[in-house]
């Protein structure tokens, strides 16, 4: 657990008292204050491209009143700046008043051990690692021409002091490894990406060479793609596959049931809550309580424990994601859904691992029961409009069916859908949930979150395929 | 007050001079200073003030052909010093790369012009209030609009950038930047726009209520859209998605995606990659531009560079690096590109809606299609069937594909290009791409 007053003129008892002065009149509010180390190391073109160490340290501190929110951060941790902070936020809430509101739910579970990963694995060893990876898939293939392999470590610590001098912190590791191959064979070039990880040590994921797995998958998806034909144009019947295929949840109503956008009323969602919004045998929760995946916390960035959060119960809306403000003013209570990416950004209700849960179909019922669509097995991002609803997503392995087989692959194309809409055309659930491999990062407002997603097959009925082939 | 340059080349040569002490062969630094003030606003009132302040360093230190890099934000010396000494240890045991060097020297920027990038203007959150109020007011003037957010930014920088060559030299920046976002709602649907002016000097910012109105316009006219049938159709981009065409071209011609061979343009120098009527142009010496520089990443002398002309690849976007990799001499383009755009087509706006019976005219893209290996892209869209030169009705939930190779070669160009940005383009046609609707 770092200390953040030991290197520094501020003492624990003058922030504890600043902190207090500054909240006394306001709704809500906190210093919170964080330090991060992280690396990242880069294998590519046959070399160690960079190996880049970073640390960082700052507060941000909040103060809160009714709708608005003062915020103020620095990365010097001292009297005068957390002072001049002070000041900052009092200047912008002069003429409000508000009673601030003490209470905060306490949990003992954690979800993840207080390890530096960065330290668990010397460099050598981080390297041996990159060029064995190298050698494997160059050897593997004549077609392989170029593989790019890296690893990123992250160990944050944070405290978040309250008014009254109420303190609650969390370490959290994080750890990602990552393979990209790309193929050339008869002209054609094609790539394949695949990574692991999550809140355990690099070699939690590594042993029993599992970095081999990760570059025979990573090659298996460009091998598919090599042989990939131009995708079809137009609405049709889309099997996805299980486990990371899931960002269609999170891009198509994850998003819309973010409480800030339902506040705001600028959710296609905001006036659906009780409403059918999914075929029955839909069930959508949101999970920050899973054992060492990337989108677990064991408290948010408000100091809320996390939670198991039900958004649909058989096809019915029944929760919104919230952080304490926008809970508050909502009336409602957080859910522990209270996230930032780091001390430079504010807090907003974010997603942690967000996961459909299984039905009771075979993903080989569903792809009996098409005549002419695509089976979806890989994607690459996606993006929403929380207003208009629509979403995308992009494949990046997919294969058409035709008369209930599968068939060729097909070229990476984007599929758009309606968000309010699109999980009433979920016409099968399959048996087969699975949760992703541990890559996920999430954007909202230029702040980025790990995140996770999980769903079992599904057979969606009706979606526009954003192909070339009329 | 931001940091001035004495105080960030102090710190400057107290990592180089270290770096050195400890055996490091050679060293770059760079100290950087930022402070920014936004003020939001939402449907006429404050909702928040978020005021940064904030430090950054990174160094790179090399032994020979050995170099690994730190960053940090934590400027105490007693922290730098643990940092540079971890940041060599790495150095030590990371495997030599031939291509790893500091720039030549005789590249370096020798004299630094002014280009006129930063004003001293305090725009106190006071201003920014009144301003705001203004352009939520004209924003949310028509009843359609049930929602707005606005938001003012200012920002000052400084920095330096020094290495143990002996370049060092740094300059202030600063920004200001201003944005609305609108959502409109009719009996069949909501809808989300949105306008923004960014600006060097406050002076040049647009006027509060164009800003809000023009907002309020993008979005009302989205209101009932359509969605249209799978077709190949010629479509129209909007300047705001046009410039995007130019941002790929430049992934693509970068010296490390070339290197990597991992670029649809690899090989292409001297060939046809756009129609022949095509220029491209980057510039790093616009007066207060919002990409000008007076030299790269690297401190390496940044020069106009002609990157198509009439349609043929000229240069790549060459760091010290990759451009070691491939035969190529930096041409000051660490970081990438400065102000770069199309020159003007030769047929006017109107002209160009007309130019077929019927078009579909693009004003959002959404998703990240865009694959720079193969050149495919499909992404999600939203705009307006136009017919005979006029706005028909709004579409949305459809998308649209092709491949850069062909596409680029199919580019018609607007007269209409402003150099607003750092990347800038004139309405843009083209032809036979793909439609995916109902």
């Amino acid at each position: 657990m770092s200390n953040f007053f030991n290197k520094s003129d501020l003492t624990r008892q003058d922030a504890d008292k600043l902190v207090s002065e500054t909240l006394n009149n306001c709704d809500d509010g906190e210093l919170y204050l964080e330090e991060s180390k992280s690396e990242s190391i880069l294998l590519d073109d046959n070399k160690i491209k960079s190996s880049n160490y970073s640390s960082d340290l700052g507060f941000g501190f909040r103060a809160i009143s009714n709708e608005v929110v003062a915020y103020s951060y620095s990365n010097e941790i001292s009297k005068v700046s957390l002072k001049n902070s002070s000041e900052n936020l009092k200047s912008t809430l002069k003429s409000i008043k508000g009673t601030y509101n003490h209470e905060i739910p306490k949990s003992n579970k954690k979800f993840y051990k207080d390890i530096n990963p960065i330290e668990q694995k010397t460099l050598d060893s981080k390297l041996e690692v990159l060029n064995k990876v190298n050698e494997f898939l160059r050897k593997k293939d004549g077609s392989v021409k170029q593989v790019t392999a890296s690893f990123a470590g992250e160990q944050k610590s944070i405290e978040i002091i309250r008014s009254g001098g109420e303190s609650l912190t969390d370490v959290r590791p994080l750890i990602r490894f990552n393979v990209s191959v790309m193929l050339e064979k008869n002209g054609r070039k094609e790539t394949g990406v695949y990574g692991i990880g999550g809140r355990q040590s690099y070699d939690d994921y590594l042993k029993n060479d599992n970095w081999k797995n990760v570059c025979e998958e990573a090659f298996r998806i460009a091998s598919v793609n090599l042989e990939s034909k131009p995708a079809p144009a137009g609405e049709m019947k889309v099997v996805l596959g299980p486990g990371w295929p899931a960002i269609l949840i999170h891009e198509a109503i994850g998003h819309g049931l973010e409480g800030d956008f339902n506040r705001k009323k600028t959710s296609a969602f905001h006036n659906l809550m009780g409403e059918k919004v999914a075929s029955e045998g839909v069930t959508i929760v949101d999970d920050g309580t899973i054992d060492n995946r990337r989108g677990s916390l064991t408290i948010d960035d408000e100091g809320t424990p996390t939670e198991r959060t039900v958004l649909i119960e058989n096809g019915i809306l029944k929760n919104f994601m919230q952080d304490r403000h926008n809970a508050r003013l909502m009336n409602t209570r957080s859910t522990g859904s209270g996230r930032r990416e780091n001390y430079r950004h504010i807090v907003l209700p974010r997603m942690r691992n967000t996961m459909m849960l299984s039905g009771n179909q075979t993903q080989d019922e569903m792809i009996k029961s098409v005549d002419k669509g695509i089976f979806a097995v890989s994607f690459g991002g996606g993006q929403v409009d929380i207003t208009s609803g629509k979403f995308v997503f992009n494949c990046t392995e997919a294969y058409e069916i035709n008369n209930g087989k599968i068939g060729s692959p097909i070229k990476g194309a984007t599929l758009i859908g309606d968000g309010p809409s699109i999980l009433k055309e979920v016409s099968m659930v399959g048996n087969d949930m699975m949760l992703d491999p541990g890559i996920g990062t999430c954007g909202k407002a230029g702040q980025g979150v790990p995140v996770g997603v999980a769903q079992p097959s599904i057979l969606i009925d009706k979606m526009t395929v954003g192909g070339t082939k009329l | 007050m931001v940091k001035d340059q004495e105080f960030l080349k102090s710190k400057a040569s107290y990592c180089l001079d270290l770096a050195k002490k400890i055996g490091a062969t050679d060293a770059s630094v760079t100290v950087g200073h930022s402070i920014s003030e936004t003020v939001n606003f939402r449907n006429k009132s404050l909702e928040a003030s978020d005021r940064s302040d904030g430090l950054a360093l990174s160094i790179e230190t090399y032994l020979g052909k050995r170099r690994s890099s730190i960053s940090s934000s934590n400027l105490l010396d007693e922290n730098i010093k643990t940092l540079i000494e971890k940041c060599f240890e790495t150095t030590k045991i990371t495997p030599e790369d031939e291509f790893n060097s500091l720039p030549d020297k005789n590249l370096l920027a020798k004299q630094i012009s002014s280009l006129n990038l930063y004003d001293e203007t305090r725009f106190e959150n006071d201003k920014k209030i009144t301003y705001l109020k203004d352009l939520e007011e004209a924003a949310s003037s028509n009843k359609q609009i049930i929602n707005t957010e606005s938001s003012f930014t200012e920002n000052k920088s400084n920095f330096i950038l020094a290495n143990s060559d002996g370049f060092c030299d740094g300059y202030k920046t600063s920004s200001f930047t201003t944005s609305c976002v609108t959502v409109a709602k009719d009996e069949n649907s909501m809808e989300r726009d949105y306008e923004f002016s960014s600006k060097r000097h406050l002076s040049d910012i647009k006027q509060a209520s164009d800003l809000g109105n023009k907002a309020a316009e993008l979005t009302i006219r989205k209101l009932s859209p359509n969605k249209i049938g799978s077709e190949k159709i010629s479509i129209i981009f909007d300047k705001r998605i046009s410039k995007g065409m130019l941002s790929v071209f430049a992934s693509a011609i970068s010296a490390s995606a070339i290197a990597r061979g991992t670029s649809f343009l690899k090989d292409k120098i001297d060939h046809q990659v756009f129609a022949n009527s095509i220029n491209v142009i980057d510039k790093p010496d616009i007066i207060k531009g919002m990409g000008s520089q007076n030299f790269d990443s690297e401190g390496v002398n940044s020069n106009t560079l002609q990157l198509i002309e009439n349609g043929i690849l000229k240069n790549y976007l060459v760091d010290t690096y990759n451009g070691k990799k491939i035969n190529l001499q930096s041409n000051g383009r660490s970081g990438g590109t400065t102000n770069l755009y199309f020159e003007n087509g030769h047929i006017s706006y109107e002209d160009l809606l007309k130019k077929n019976s019927k078009s579909l005219y693009i004003t959002e893209t959404i998703g990240h299609g865009s694959n720079l290996v193969t050149g495919d892209y499909s992404v999600g869209a939203t705009g307006f069937l136009v017919e005979d030169g006029e706005f028909k009705y709004p579409v949305n939930e459809i998308t649209i594909a092709g491949n850069f190779k062909d596409m680029f070669k199919n580019i018609t160009l607007a007269n209409d290009l402003e150099i607003e940005y750092s990347v800038n383009s004139p309405t843009m046609m083209i032809e036979g791409m793909t439609v995916a609707g109902k």
